[in-house]
Order: structure tokens, then C-alpha cells, then sequence
């Protein structure tokens, strides 16, 4: 076994453990930062899967975790005021099922990836960072001015959604939904890496020229990458609006995606675990210094300052040693 | 005459004042190889691009197999059955060899679109992509990651991803770049059977090879065919002697 | 809506184009020579608001303020440049992108430790304060009109600057071939910290002359910084002249569909909804114009590489 798959399995480990002591410690805040970070740590596999897999700099995620989120949110809104979606041509009522909302938050943040994707991957390098940091903008001015639902305040649901057979509202029984679904999102991104489709995009990323002289369009590749990762992280959204049992314009924001971004390069571009390391370390690092300092956000860039010129495998690569993994 | 496989037709092509194809034919009839020589800096690269897709001509056009594929995409015309290596290695550097070899081989198959099941367990990818390995003699170093193979070898690795589409036509980009002395002859030998799989359009600069190998050779200056003949044709000619050859010697 | 206010709306427009200016120049031309995407961009527009703001109180002088400003970004810029910025000319977009969103966190927390939260107030001057009225009656602000003769002034400067000077020379030897000014011996170390300087310095002023409209607070910066790289994207990176005609279009775009839009919906819906489809649809116009003008030309509209 590989240094970096004792790592994965000590976290992974570790990440159910930890709400466990809570739980049995009776501190459900602590249930609460561990859903915090499975739930954001999803949102930074879907990411990873175009970023480090398809070579995508994607500064606009945030677009996709909004949309999961508003997903959850105009859903329960509709079915808490008892008020029809729409009535016409069809009538389309809200929920609180939790997976109903899933896959309509899939659905409809896959939906907004193709296009968003479609456009900006005429486009790379720089242009595209910008151009897709620009659609996540776009979004979030939108959900802003838009007052059907919150408009800048956004929209609160009272209850959390329903889940069958679980009480979702008992931390403990939520974070293992989240928990679950991270684990999935992680085995199939595994997966991924690893078909015909991961190795075809992989090869995109690292010479395109070539894939293209094997018959393979690297555009269609990367759409389809694309897709992929907008789609969990949209999930994600979902899952993160239903923890907060809140959703505002801020969910679209482009420090959102910063963020996401964050978790991975903090954990480690292109490794299966690196959104899940990094995303516990930031929420470590927010609950810990966040207590000490109120400025605590100059720590986090100083660290990840760091990161960046010294620390280039974030912390897989530092612990795992600098090579990627492959097979 | 047999009909020739890809014959490139009075193609032209500047950058702004630079003329770097004019009104350049030639054509690659079915068994042959034929050498494309010339200087750096005569238009050997501008020309294997407008070939294989990825640079359109200003004027002219590129047949392949009977059709004319001026408009076609890289893609497009790779997936006819153009197979192409080139100068620079173009592989991927941080997957295995036999990864690279296998991406040529899932191209050849046109299913890249799955997603669930481990690449490496397709037994049928497999074979085609260990063959090629195999024939180019690089089965050895299928597990080493490309980034660690000498330059002569990822030559070696080109041709043998070319070999996994089992192409109708071949352009090599100088293969024997890098490769020395016996590598040399031994891609030589290669090439010399490869020609009855699918003709083989060289750019090369081992001139030892070239007249080895080639059925004929077109001997390109200035964005121009100055010259196009048997090995003794082009010996013997003088103009690229003076132009050419008699530089090197 | 009458002639009048669509001249004003006009005149807001190119005001708040010439400040785009301002800080987009900056970014392209370090995206230009270095090849460098600069998040942080937008903290340097901050830091310039803040020293004017703090040296207008200290002093009450708003010409002082507005030195303070080019003097504070610039020093913070060239500081930054050569603490960080140095070391990640040969990196990825991604360690770049990461790296300077890191600067982001570190000004702008540092900011709100030395300042707080509240937001501070820079006073127009009393000469430049109140309205004149323009050839046709029209009645518009004088600081307003001011921005946009300064703005102007300083996008002929730097045309000047970079056509006309030894800098300028080097700057496009530096956007066409990094060797060459090796060759020429020219102090690249310097050239870069010079360039940096410069857009980091007119990135201040902006943060100045905007934030005697404005309140001045920390966080101010970063929507202008993605306004900015919508203007470079769609002007071309690495490009002035795309620079100024980007910033012109998107000044214009955002202020006269946020005015024009919800009326022409008016036309044909009730005035609520109109008001409400047409500020939300103005208020995505620009990334609208962007996204029609990458897909028309990929690399903008005065690009040249990719």
C-alpha cells in the first residue's frame, strides 16, 4: 500500500470518527464542523475532477454550488408556503424530499455546466479562468436582483428536509448522508481517473495535439469533464444550503469558488483525497484561529501563500511524496 | 499508376511576407515511403500541419484516400486513418508508456466514453496497445512512466501510438531524432517492412536513413519542391546539391 | 425617457468606463509583460482609497490624498512585487491565481485590522463640489466630469508613455520577446517592479477618485477587479488600446442597461416585473457582452495570444 492510501484511509477514517466522539461526547457543534467539511469536501471533488483531472482552471464553481443550493431552496420554499412552482403549462409543486432535490440539483446544475461549458471552453489559459469566473458573477447578480426569491437576503427554510427512514434533523444522522454521498462522489471519481474517459481527458490535459491526432476531440472530452464536475458540486450546494437551512446570493460568490479551489490546492491538486484534506484542514484552521484572532483570514492567506511557493503538493503531496499517483 | 493514398495539391500558405508552403505537390502512392528533406527553416513543419490538419492552406488542396480533405479537422482526418508522429514528443509525460499506448489504441476504437470500468482491464485495448509496444520494442518499459524514457525512446513511443490506430497513411515527423546509431538502423528496419501496412510520408534529417529507406524523396526549399525524384535522381541533381546537400557535405 | 438624461446616463457611463481604465490598464500590461493574472489587483484599488482617504482627514487636503494614494499602491505594489509576485512569473495560472487570492486575504484583513470595519468618507473638493451646466442645459457633477478629463488624460500619458519612452520601448521588447530585453541588458528585475509599480500605482489613484463617491471599505476592491477582468478579457489580454475601448463599452453597457433595460420592458410588461426582469437581466449585461464577445473572437477583441 502506498504511503498516500494509508493517508486516504487514516482521513477518511478519521472523518467518521470524529462525529462519532461528538456524538457520543454530546457536542453537536463538532457533528456540525465534520458535515461542514464532508459536504464542501464534495463540492471540491466535483471541482477536482476538471481542475485536476482535465487540466480545467475553473474560477467560477461557485455557479454550480448555487444553483444545488437555490435548487434546495426554491424547492423547500415552495412546499413550506404550500405555493405551486409553476402551474403552467404543468403544474410542478415544491418538496421536501431530500432526494428529489438532489436530483433536481444535478439535473439543473449539469444543465447550467454544458452551457456555461460549451462557451467558455472555446477559450483557455487565462481567458478562461476569467470567463468562467464571470458567468459564476453573473449568476451571482442575478440571484441578487432576482426578488421572486430572497433577492440579496435570501431564502430561509424552517425545517430541514426529509430524508426517508432518517431523522435529518439529528446532526449525527445528517452528517452520515453527507458522509455517504462524499464517499460515493470519491469512489467514482477513483473510477473515473481510471476508464477510458479518465485516461482520454488526462492525456487533453497533458498534450492535446496528440489526443486530437488519435481521433479524439479534446473540446468534447473536457465538455463532458465539465459537466461531470458541475453536477457534484451542484449536489454539494444542495447538501450545504440544507445544513444551513439557508441560502443567499453568497453561495454564487466568487470567493465561493475560491475557496473550493482552496480546499484543493491546500490537500493536493489531482489527488483523489486532496478537496477532503483540504477542506477539513480551512474548516480546522477557520474553527481554530478563527477563535484566536478575528483577522484570522491573514493566517489563512499567509498559509496558503506558503503553500503555493513552498508547498506545491499541498499537504498529499508533502506527506505522500511530490509524484501523482497513477494505477 | 496506382492511385496515390494522400497527394497534396499546388498548396500555399504565408505568414504575412513569409511564404512558407508555395504551391507545394507531392503525393504518397500505396507502399512507398517517401522522405521529405530540406533545410530548417524550409517549410517541412508548416507543411506536415496543412497534411495532418490544424493549419489550412491559403490555396490548394489535401487529398486523402480519394476525398479531399482541406476542411477536415485533425480529428477528422486521424480518424480516416492518418496516423502522425511528431518532432517534439506530443505524449502524455506523466502517465505510463503503456497508458500512451493505450490512448492511441481507445482512439482507434472510438469508445473514450466510459467512465466505470479500469482502462487497463480491457483486454482488448490491451493487446492492440501492447503489440504496438512490442513491435517497436518498447514492451520492456511498458510500466516505466514516458517522462523517464530517453528521447530515443519516446520516438520509439510515437511510432508504436501511431501503429495502435493501424492507419491508412503515415506522416513521421523525424523519428530517428535522438534515437543513435543502432536505434537508427533498427527503426530503419522497422520502417523498411512498415511501408507494405501503409505508405509512409518521412521528414527526416538522417540523411542515411532517407536514402536507405525512401522510395522517393522531395526535396523542399523556401516553402518550395525544388525537386522530386528516385534516391539517384535526387544524388544526382543539381540544384540540390547546390541548395541543399552540398551543405552537409 | 428624455434626451437629457440619456446624455447624463451617457457621461456616468464614460466616467465609470475612464475609472475602469484605470485599473484594467494595470493588469493587462502585468498580464502583457509578465504573464501574470494578478487577483490582487483589486487590494491595490483599495489600498489607494484608504491613504487618500486617511491623508485627506489627516491633512484635509484632497490633492495631498490623491498623491498619497499613487505613492501608498505603488510602494505596496512594488513591495508585494518583490516579495511574492517575483516568484511566480514561472508558475501556472492556477499557483499564480492561488497565490495572489492569498494577497487578497492578506490586505484585506490587514486593512480592516488597521482601519476597522466602518467605512471612511473622502470629501469631494469644495472647488470641484455642486453641478455646471453643459453646452444643451444639461445639468451634470463637476467632480464627475473631472474623473473623466483626468482619466482621459492619464490613458493619453500612458499611450505616450509606452509608444514615446525608453520604459515603453522595453515594455513592448517585454510583451513581444522576454529574451531580447535580456539581450538589450536590461535589468529585468527592475523592469518588472517598475511595471508592477506603475499599474499598481494608477490602480490607487482610481481607488482615490472613486472613493470620494463611494464609501471607502475594506472589500471595495474586488469588484472592480472582476469588472477589470472583464475589460481586459473582452479588450484583449496584454492589450491597452483593448483596455480603453473594453473599459468604455463596459462602462457605457452596465449604465445604460441598468437605465434602458427595465423601460424597454416596460413597454410590454406591468412596471413591476419590467423593473424587476429588467434590472436583473442589466445587472448580468456585461458578463452577457463578454460571453458574445469571446465567442466571436476567443481571445478578445485585440488579442493576440491565447
Amino acid at each position: 500500500m502506498s504511503r498516500e492510501t494509508i493517508f486516504n484511509a487514516v482521513l477518511a477514517l478519521g472523518l467518521l470518527l470524529f462525529p462519532l466522539w461528538a456524538y457520543v461526547a454530546d457536542e453537536p457543534f463538532m457533528i456540525t464542523l465534520a458535515t461542514r467539511v464532508a459536504i464542501l469536501a464534495l463540492a471540491g471533488v466535483g471541482l477536482n475532477i476538471a481542475l485536476g483531472l482535465g487540466g480545467l482552471v475553473s474560477l467560477g464553481h461557485a455557479a454550480f454550488f448555487g444553483i444545488g443550493g437555490y435548487a434546495m431552496g426554491i424547492l423547500a420554499h415552495h412546499a413550506q408556503s404550500y405555493t405551486p412552482l409553476m402551474e403552467v403549462p404543468f403544474l410542478i409543486e415544491g418538496t421536501k424530499s431530500m432526494p428529489v432535490i438532489w436530483l433536481v440539483a444535478l439535473a439543473a446544475s449539469a444543465l447550467a455546466a454544458l452551457v456555461i461549458g460549451a462557451l467558455s471552453l472555446r477559450t483557455s489559459g487565462v481567458y478562461f479562468i476569467m470567463i468562467t469566473l464571470a458567468f459564476g458573477q453573473m449568476l451571482f447578480y442575478f440571484a441578487i436582483s432576482w426578488p421572486a426569491y430572497g433577492g440579496e437576503d435570501g431564502l430561509s427554510i424552517y425545517v430541514r428536509n426529509s430524508f426517508p427512514g432518517l431523522n435529518t434533523l439529528d446532526p449525527i444522522q445528517f452528517f452520515l448522508i453527507a458522509y455517504v454521498i462524499l464517499a460515493a462522489a470519491l469512489m467514482f471519481a477513483a473510477m473515473l481517473a481510471k476508464s477510458p474517459f479518465g485516461l482520454a481527458l488526462n492525456a487533453a490535459r497533458q498534450t492535446a495535439e496528440r489526443v486530437e491526432t488519435i481521433g479524439i476531440t479534446p473540446y468534447r472530452l473536457r465538455l463532458t469533464a465539465f459537466v461531470i464536475s458541475g453536477a457534484i458540486t451542484g449536489l454539494a450546494g444542495a447538501l450545504f444550503a440544507d445544513l444551513n437551512r439557508f441560502v443567499s446570493p453568497s453561495m454564487f460568490s466568487w470567493q465561493t469558488s475560491g475557496e473550493i479551489m482552496i480546499f484543493i490546492i491546500l490537500g493536493g491538486v489531482a489527488r483523489l483525497f486532496g478537496p477532503v484534506a483540504g477542506a477539513a484542514l480551512f474548516i480546522a484552521l477557520e474553527h481554530v484561529l478563527g477563535g484566536l484572532s478575528e483577522f484570522w483570514h491573514i493566517y489563512l492567506g499567509l498559509l496558503l501563500l506558503a503553500v503555493v511557493l513552498y508547498a506545491r503538493g499541498g499537504i498529499i503531496g508533502t506527506l505522500a511524496g511530490r509524484e501523482v499517483a497513477h494505477d | 499508376m496506382t492511385e496515390p493514398v494522400l497527394s497534396v495539391r499546388n498548396v500555399s500558405r504565408k505568414f504575412g511576407a513569409l511564404i512558407a508552403s508555395n504551391n507545394v505537390s507531392l503525393d504518397l502512392r500505396p507502399g512507398e515511403i517517401h522522405a521529405l528533406i530540406g533545410p530548417n527553416g524550409a517549410g517541412k513543419s508548416t507543411l506536415i500541419k496543412q497534411i495532418a490538419g490544424g493549419l489550412r492552406p491559403d490555396s490548394g488542396e489535401v487529398h486523402f484516400l480519394g476525398r479531399d480533405v482541406t476542411a477536415l479537422s485533425t480529428v477528422q482526418r486521424a480518424r480516416m486513418g492518418l496516423g502522425r508522429t511528431f518532432q517534439i514528443s506530443a505524449l502524455a509525460m506523466e502517465d505510463t508508456v503503456l497508458q500512451n499506448a493505450m490512448l492511441g489504441a481507445l482512439g482507434a476504437g472510438r469508445r473514450p466514453y466510459r467512465f466505470f470500468r479500469p482502462v487497463l482491464k480491457d483486454r482488448d485495448l490491451r493487446e492492440v496497445a501492447e503489440t504496438a509496444l512490442d513491435r517497436v520494442g518498447l514492451l520492456d518499459h511498458a510500466a516505466i512512466r514516458t517522462s523517464d524514457l530517453s528521447h530515443g525512446q519516446r520516438r520509439q513511443l510515437e511510432v508504436a501510438v501511431a501503429l495502435t490506430l493501424k492507419p491508412r497513411a503515415f506522416i513521421m515527423d523525424e523519428p530517428m531524432a535522438g534515437l543513435g546509431a543502432s536505434g537508427s538502423k533498427r527503426l530503419t528496419g522497422f520502417l523498411d517492412e512498415l511501408r507494405h501496412e501503409a505508405p509512409i510520408l518521412l521528414v527526416e534529417h538522417d540523411m542515411d536513413a532517407v536514402f536507405a529507406l525512401a522510395d522517393r524523396i522531395s526535396v523542399l526549399v523556401y516553402g518550395e519542391v525544388i525537386a522530386t525524384g528516385t534516391v539517384e535522381d535526387i544524388r544526382n541533381h543539381a540544384e540540390v546539391r547546390r541548395a541543399y546537400l552540398g551543405e552537409d557535405a | 425617457m428624455s434626451f437629457l438624461l440619456l446624455i447624463e446616463q451617457i457621461l456616468n457611463g464614460l466616467q465609470f468606463g475612464v475609472m475602469l481604465f484605470l485599473t484594467a490598464a494595470g493588469l493587462t500590461l502585468v498580464f502583457g509583460v509578465m504573464g501574470l493574472i494578478n487577483l490582487a489587483h483589486g487590494s491595490l484599488f483599495m489600498i489607494g482609497a484608504f491613504a487618500a482617504a486617511a491623508t485627506a482627514a489627516a491633512t484635509g487636503s484632497f490633492v495631498l490624498g490623491l498623491a498619497a494614494s499613487l505613492a501608498a499602491a505603488a510602494a505596496a505594489g512594488a513591495l508585494v512585487e518583490m516579495l511574492v509576485i517575483r516568484r511566480l512569473y514561472n508558475r501556472d495560472h492556477l499557483d499564480q491565481v492561488l497565490a495572489t487570492f492569498a494577497l487578497i486575504l492578506i490586505f484585506s484583513e490587514g486593512t480592516r485590522w488597521l482601519f476597522g470595519s466602518f467605512p471612511l468618507y473622502l470629501n469631494i473638493p469644495l472647488a470641484l463640489s455642486g453641478p455646471v451646466t453643459l453646452p444643451g442645459g444639461i445639468e451634470y457633477p463637476l467632480y464627475r466630469l473631472t474623473i473623466i478629463a483626468v482619466g482621459l488624460l492619464i490613458a493619453l500619458g500612458l499611450f505616450l508613455l509606452i509608444s514615446r519612452t525608453r520604459l515603453g520601448v522595453q515594455i513592448r521588447a517585454g510583451e513581444s520577446d522576454r529574451e531580447m530585453i535580456a539581450a538589450l541588458g536590461i535589468d529585468i528585475n527592475r523592469l518588472y517592479t517598475v511595471v508592477f509599480a506603475l499599474g499598481a500605482g494608477l490602480a490607487g489613484l482610481a481607488g482615490a477618485l472613486v472613493g470620494a463617491i463611494q464609501s471607502v471599505q475594506v472589500g471595495m476592491g474586488e469588484p472592480v477587479l472582476i469588472l477589470a477582468f472583464v475589460v481586459i478579457v473582452i479588450g484583449g489580454i496584454g492589450s491597452i488600446k483593448g483596455a480603453l475601448i473594453g473599459s468604455v463599452l463596459v462602462g457605457l453597457t452596465d449604465t445604460l442597461g441598468g437605465v434602458l433595460l427595465p423601460e424597454t420592458f416596460k413597454l410590454f410588461m406591468d412596471p413591476a416585473s419590467a423593473t424587476a426582469v429588467g434590472s436583473a437581466l442589466a445587472s448580468m449585461l456585461i458578463y452577457i457582452l463578454m460571453a458574445v464577445v469571446l465567442i466571436v473572437r476567443p481571445t478578445g477583441l485585440y488579442g493576440a495570444r491565447a
